[in-house]
């Protein structure tokens, strides 16, 4: 009984948590485009605009969802759960601190240590796809269905070097568990040892969240909105949400195997996890400032004959210093 | 590929250092350039007399004729101008006007400009039809500003 309100509590705080820092993302993207654009950025609503956030959530709880008519209203309203739902389940199996002891209880700070987590965050990611592709299909209209295609083409691409990115340090911490990723990395973080593999993973992680400069499905320039060209309101806030969701999933990931998860000096564990986290936001934020989007055939040219056959040699060469080392 | 990213990265970053271009407008204000053409204002000497003498060239200069004028004869006793005759009804249709800048240039005695205020809103199209208590200023020396506005030489006083 007792596990169970320890578990509860932990589901509560960590999604709380996550929907909370998602939300402020949005904000926090805009205050970043605006630091590169010599602009200010939403700065009025609250101190430094800080419940901007929470005006646009009032503002898309109000608004009216419009279903297109030729839409197919089951799946059309379906989809954007689809896409939430397991980004933000890919969050449970990543540790966001070390133990605590709490009541008289040591309680592991890690929703759910899953022995196959790096597995069941990839299987989760993939889910993901099939919201867009099923929100773009439902929608029953040309540009969201061109962003679904485009989408689904693009994620089966990079979801494969995303996976051959993280295999090294897999193979180098000899668990697909996350909390013993970050246990042996107790000296040294794994960049040291991956460096390729981090950047591989880096530029894999823009591409499997849609972000520019692989913003391809939802290209505003040529497709309007992409997959979500024909959704409002809350649906539209999902799908919104679900990219923060899974860009923040993945900056943890990437903390957690590259850069020693929650370990640091000093500060206490969560508060050196969300450092990282949100160092990452950064970087996801930063790059969509700086660069432009690629043109498709260079996406998939990027993708199957550069990140790939990296990702593979990256991998080889791992198992083959690690078979050398014993 | 990747040093190209690279360099535009450093790019942004180092525009992020630089002092921000956006005026914040309600709490700051930008200074009007010299000859901004906003909101009219009907003047009036230095002792309180009208400039205005109701010559309606102002009306016949406007090329979207958004200026109405009538003209009265000045009571010799109680002057409400220098000239013989003076304003009885001046009304502008701010709607209408698109701050050419024609009536100021055609007024003999500097009583029309165009003023720096931009901020005229009105919720109802009525509203934006000023007559001439809405026009007239109370004393010209309130706003320096449009002193560039006529040039005092050049004026046709009807002293």
């Amino acid at each position: 009984m007792a596990d169970l309100a320890v578990m509860l509590v932990k589901v509560v705080a960590a999604f709380g948590a996550l929907l909370l820092l998602a939300a402020y993302m949005t904000w926090a993207e805009r205050r970043v485009f605006a630091l590169v654009q010599v602009r200010y950025g939403p700065n009025r609503v609250g101190p430094a605009g800080l419940l901007q956030p929470i005006a646009d959530g009032i503002k898309l709880m109000f608004k009216e969802s419009v279903i297109p008519a030729q839409a197919d209203k089951l799946i059309f309203v379906l989809a954007p759960l689809v896409s939430l739902v397991p980004a933000m389940a890919a969050f449970a199996v990543i540790p966001f601190g070390s133990s605590v002891t709490l009541f008289g209880r040591q309680v592991d700070l890690i929703v759910a240590d899953v022995n196959v987590g790096v597995l069941y965050i990839f299987a989760l990611s993939g889910i993901g796809v099939y919201g867009i592709v099923l929100g773009a299909w439902a929608s029953n209209s040309k540009y969201p269905l061109l962003g679904g295609l485009r989408s689904a083409a693009q994620l089966i691409s990079y979801e494969l070097s995303l996976g051959m990115s993280l295999l090294g340090v897999v193979l180098i911490a000899g668990s697909l568990s996350l909390k013993d990723i970050v246990a042996a990395q107790a000296h040294y973080p794994f960049i040291l040892l991956q460096p390729l593999g981090f950047l591989l993973f880096l530029v894999c992680m823009l591409a499997e969240t849609n972000r520019s400069p692989f913003d391809l499905p939802e290209a505003e320039s040529e497709l309007t909105g992409g997959f979500h060209t024909e959704y409002s309101s809350m649906h539209f806030a999902m799908y919104f949400l679900a990219e923060y969701c899974s860009m923040i999933t993945l900056s943890a990931v990437a903390a957690t195997f590259f850069l020693g998860g929650w370990r640091g000096p000093l500060l206490p564990p969560v508060v050196w996890f969300l450092v990282k986290v949100v160092a990452f936001m950064f970087f996801f934020m930063w790059v969509r400032a700086t660069t432009p989007r690629l043109r498709y055939d260079q996406l998939m040219g990027f993708g199957w004959k550069v990140l790939l056959p990296l990702a593979i040699l990256n991998v080889v060469a791992t198992a083959g210093v690690m078979a050398f080392l014993g | 590929m990747l040093a190209e990213i690279a360099r535009g990265l450093w790019l942004t970053l180092k525009h992020s250092w630089r002092s921000r271009v956006t005026v914040q407008y309600p709490d700051e204000r930008e200074e009007m350039p010299k000859g901004y053409r906003g909101l009219h204002k009907l003047l009036r000497w230095e002792d309180g007399l009208e400039r205005c003498v109701g010559c309606k060239l102002c009306s016949a200069a406007c090329p979207v004729d958004c200026i109405f004028v009538e003209s009265a004869e000045n009571d010799p006793a109680r002057p409400t101008s220098k000239g013989e005759r003076y304003a009885s009804v001046y009304e502008i249709n701010e709607l209408r006007c698109i701050f050419c800048g024609y009536c100021e240039e055609a007024c003999p005695v500097g009583a029309i400009v165009l003023g720096n205020e931009y901020e005229f809103c009105q919720d109802h199209r009525d509203k934006f039809l000023y007559a001439k208590r809405d026009l007239l200023v109370r004393r010209t020396e309130d706003y320096p500003e449009l002193k560039a506005r006529y040039d005092e030489k050049r004026l046709l006083t009807y002293v």
